[in-house]
């Protein structure tokens, strides 16, 4: 059975975006795929919760898409869960529509991968930054799927440094769009 | 017009209103004492310069007019709604008045030695109030909202409608009834029910005309743009109204309550407030006046032990029922002796029903003489009683507060008015109600208040500059004013306005471009908004979007502009009037400036803000990264 992927894309100047904007461009060629950008949607950030919500219903993976800024995402993605994850609809009493569904995150970073592990310079691994996700997720009944991160974005300047990024993150996307399951994050 | 008499009593009247009024003010004794005794100096006892009762009962007939035309206003300041609210006190309340008064004064007149049905008469006639003098010394004294105010109000609506079957019943008691009875009012000759037909078929006409035909006839004389027409369209109407109900045998002041109440909910309400406000004033002092003129002092000077024993009995029992029904109606603390001390006193129908009951046989000349003067002086009283009584009444005004079943009878204000509702105000009007605010709108173009209040909308036909109609609109309660219009100099005479006589209110202002804008900052208005600015920086956006640019950093760029464009003002306004070279090198230099603002080279020393979002490009990154 295919599942429908829903890509939320967050950044702010897209124009100035080099991985992203290639990773995300990448992500257009699979198959029935949603790709949504949402600082072109919500510059003046006055999220549609009823829009968006809807589109989560409509789909099966979540794929939020976005730079590592502080070792967390750009402002609007906050903004987007704190607005459209409501108690009643995705947790809490009757909170059960994303049950089921699954989420992953798909991150770059300028750090290189080396420094983040607890030797390295920033002490803690992407994956132990992104916990607030992770843990947000879990609430909503939805899996965590072990996130999609591009380390060292500095040094990716040209087509083919960037090149297997985007395979690989195609790979995964229409591997999950498939139903093959990847497994789900320790 | 070319009769001197005519311009002789308007001397004499004016006059004496003009110095006696301000004295009593000042005296802290109110305006109606003051006009009272501008009539008894007048009148036929002391200076002689207008007739007696009889003379000046022309007179009295006029400012009469000021009872129905005060009635007619109030009755514009209460919707259906509140007044069906206050049904159960009017009927209540009012109805135990007149009985509880009406029959024990009756029979104190009994025990004074009147034949039983002559002296019930006199006691229900004596149980009337003034409404002209309660109303209007509760408003100077800003009681009438008070629970006490309300009580009294109520009870004396009642007792206009009590007047009908008093007028009714008088020929019955006449003696030599058909010798007699030819006198009295012209719809007292139908039979009951017929009177009673009358009545109904008077007050629907009232109540289709003011929901039908009078917006039409408000709007088609507005739009032809003559001011003193639309006033005297409202004049005649009120008058007209008076005219029909004495027809049929209702009180005038009756009848153009109800009009005032149909009106209540029509555009125009505000603009026939500030219209008819200042004829209310003159005429009630007209009324006031002849009140006093008529006051027949050469009896109360033949036996002043006589009236006065009178006077106190009548005071004292009227006064005791009264309190008592505060206590039986359990009134809010404090209402009690505000209800009592303005309601005792004699009203002004008193007058016209023992002048009728001498006709009809039913008193004596001498005896009708008395009650008058007892009347005439109950009023005199009423104004001091309430001075006397002052701090008596003051202290509960907490339990005032506290919200009372008729809170909303007397309707408050809102604290926000919107002076033009056309292509802008109709945006800040809209966004407004999307909250919850519902503004006082004024506008003065009547087709667009036409079309507005379809689109269902709360809009008054107005102008706004004129200081009557701020007053009406609530301008001493409100908190803001914004102003949507679009002519510079009317803007310009609404903000000087607004700001001499309403200091206390924050004006939010439109204002027609960079000039006008500069300008209103000088003054002092704080917040001024360029009229096209919005919609500019709007398109602006779209275009920088179509060129290419991200929403969010385009958003982000018109919103700094704005910001901005704001400061640039503010830092301009002061220089603007004084140096013209200085402004033009101050504006040069901010264009300057603004290039660099938004320069978003990274090696650029410009505002930091030029640089958000920039991610670390040299080898030299931020040490998180490293
Ligand atoms: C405001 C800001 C904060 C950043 N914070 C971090 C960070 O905490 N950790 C990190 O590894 N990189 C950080 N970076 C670098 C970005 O993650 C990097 O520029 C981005 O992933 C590059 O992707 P792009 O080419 O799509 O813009 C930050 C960049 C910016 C602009």
């Amino acid at each position: 059975m295919r599942r429908r992927i829903l890509l939320l894309h967050a950044h702010p100047m897209p124009h100035r975006s080099r991985v992203n904007r290639h990773l995300v461009t990448a992500a257009e060629s699979i198959a029935g795929i949603t790709i949504r950008h949402l600082y072109e949607l919500y510059p003046d950030y006055m999220i549609d919760v009823d829009a968006e919500q809807k589109l989560l219903l409509d789909h099966d993976i979540i794929v939020l898409q976005h730079p590592f800024f502080w070792y967390s995402a750009p402002a609007l993605v906050k903004e987007w869960l704190d607005l459209v994850l409501q108690y009643g609809w995705a947790y809490g009493e009757g909170g059960t529509a994303l049950q089921g569904k699954s989420l992953l995150q798909s991150v770059t970073t300028g750090g290189a991968a080396e420094v983040y592990c607890s030797a390295g310079r920033n002490r803690h691994t992407v994956r132990e930054f992104l916990l607030p996700f992770e843990q947000t997720a879990r609430l909503c009944g939805m899996t965590y799927l072990d996130p999609f991160v591009v380390h060292g974005t500095g040094q990716l300047q040209t087509e083919a440094d960037l090149a297997p990024h985007s395979q690989a993150y195609c790979t995964l996307l229409s591997n999950l769009a498939s139903g093959i399951d990847l497994p789900p994050s320790p | 017009m070319s009769d001197p008499g005519f311009f002789q009593s308007a001397l004499v009247y004016l006059t004496a209103a003009v110095i006696s009024v301000p004295i009593a003010k000042r005296l802290g004794l109110g305006s109606v004492l003051g006009y009272l005794a501008a009539g008894v100096g007048i009148g036929p006892h002391v200076l002689g310069l207008v007739g007696g009762s009889s003379s000046s009962s022309e007179v009295m007939h006029i400012a009469e007019s000021g009872v129905v035309v005060m009635l007619f206003l109030i009755g514009l300041e209460l919707k259906i709604s509140a007044l069906w609210r206050m049904r159960g006190t009017l009927l209540g309340l009012g109805g135990s008045q007149m009985l509880a008064c009406g029959m024990i004064l009756g029979v104190g007149a009994w025990l004074w030695g009147i034949e039983l049905k002559s002296a019930l008469l006199i006691g229900f006639i004596l149980a009337l109030s003034s409404t002209a003098i309660v109303l209007q010394t509760l408003r100077e004294k800003s009681l009438h909202a008070t629970a006490g105010g309300r009580h009294a109000f109520a009870t004396l609506l009642f007792q206009d409608i009590a007047v009908i079957p008093l007028l009714a019943i008088l020929p019955l008691l006449a003696s030599t009834s058909a010798s007699a009875a030819n006198d009295i009012h012209s719809a007292t000759h139908l039979s009951g029910a017929m009177q009673g037909l009358a009545i109904c078929a008077a007050i629907a006409s009232v109540v289709l005309a003011g929901r039908w035909l009078l917006p039409f006839l408000f709007s088609y004389i507005a739009n032809a743009g003559l001011r003193e027409i639309f006033t005297a369209t409202a004049l005649l109407l009120v008058l007209a109204i008076g005219g029909l109900m004495s027809l049929v045998g209702l009180s005038p002041a009756l009848g153009a309550f109800v009009a005032g109440v149909v009106l209540a909910s029509s555009p125009y309400r505000h603009e026939l407030e500030g219209d008819l406000e200042p004829f209310k004033g003159l005429l009630l002092g007209l009324f006031f006046i002849s009140v006093g003129a008529s006051m027949d002092l050469q009896l109360i000077l033949k036996d002043p032990l006589g009236i006065t024993l009178l006077l106190a009995g009548f005071v004292i029992i009227k006064g005791s029922v009264l309190a008592a029904l505060g206590k039986l109606f359990n009134f809010a603390p404090g209402a009690t002796p505000l209800y009592t001390l303005s309601m005792f006193q004699g009203g002004e129908f008193a007058f016209v029903l023992f002048s009728q009951a001498t006709t009809l046989g039913i008193l004596t000349l001498d005896q009708s003489a008395r009650f008058n003067a007892i009347v005439a002086l109950s009023m005199a009283l009423t104004p001091l009683a309430l001075l006397a009584g002052r701090n008596w009444l003051k202290p509960p005004t907490d339990s005032d507060a506290t919200p009372h079943r008729e809170a909303d009878a007397i309707e408050h204000s809102s604290p926000v008015i919107l002076a033009g509702f056309g292509r802008y105000g109709n945006y800040v009007g809209r966004l407004l109600r999307s909250q919850g605010f519902r503004p006082v709108v004024l506008e003065t173009d009547a087709e667009h208040v036409e079309l507005t209040r379809r689109l269902g909308f709360e809009v008054h036909y107005g102008d706004a500059t004129r200081l009557d109609i701020l007053h009406a609109a609530g301008a001493q309660h409100a908190k803001l004013l914004v102003i949507a219009i679009s002519d510079e100099e009317t803007i310009d005479l609404l903000v000087a306005t607004a700001r001499r006589h309403f200091p206390h209110l924050e004006i939010v202002t439109r204002a027609t471009g960079m000039d006008h804008r500069l300008r209103l900052i000088q003054q002092g208005v704080h917040h001024v908004f360029h009229e096209l600015a919005g919609s500019a920086l709007d398109a602006g956006t779209q275009t920088l979007r179509l060129l290419g640019i991200p929403a969010y950093p385009a958003e982000r760029a018109a919103r700094k502009f704005r910001r901005w464009d704001i400061e640039s003002a503010r830092d301009l306004a002061p220089i603007r009037l004084q140096d013209e070279s200085a402004y033009f090198a101050i504006i040069r230099e901010r264009v300057a400036n603004l290039e660099s603002l938004f320069r978003s080279d990274p090696t650029h020393e410009g505002s930091a803000d030029a640089k958000a979002w920039q991610p670390p490009s040299s080898p030299k990154t931020p040490p998180a990264q490293t």
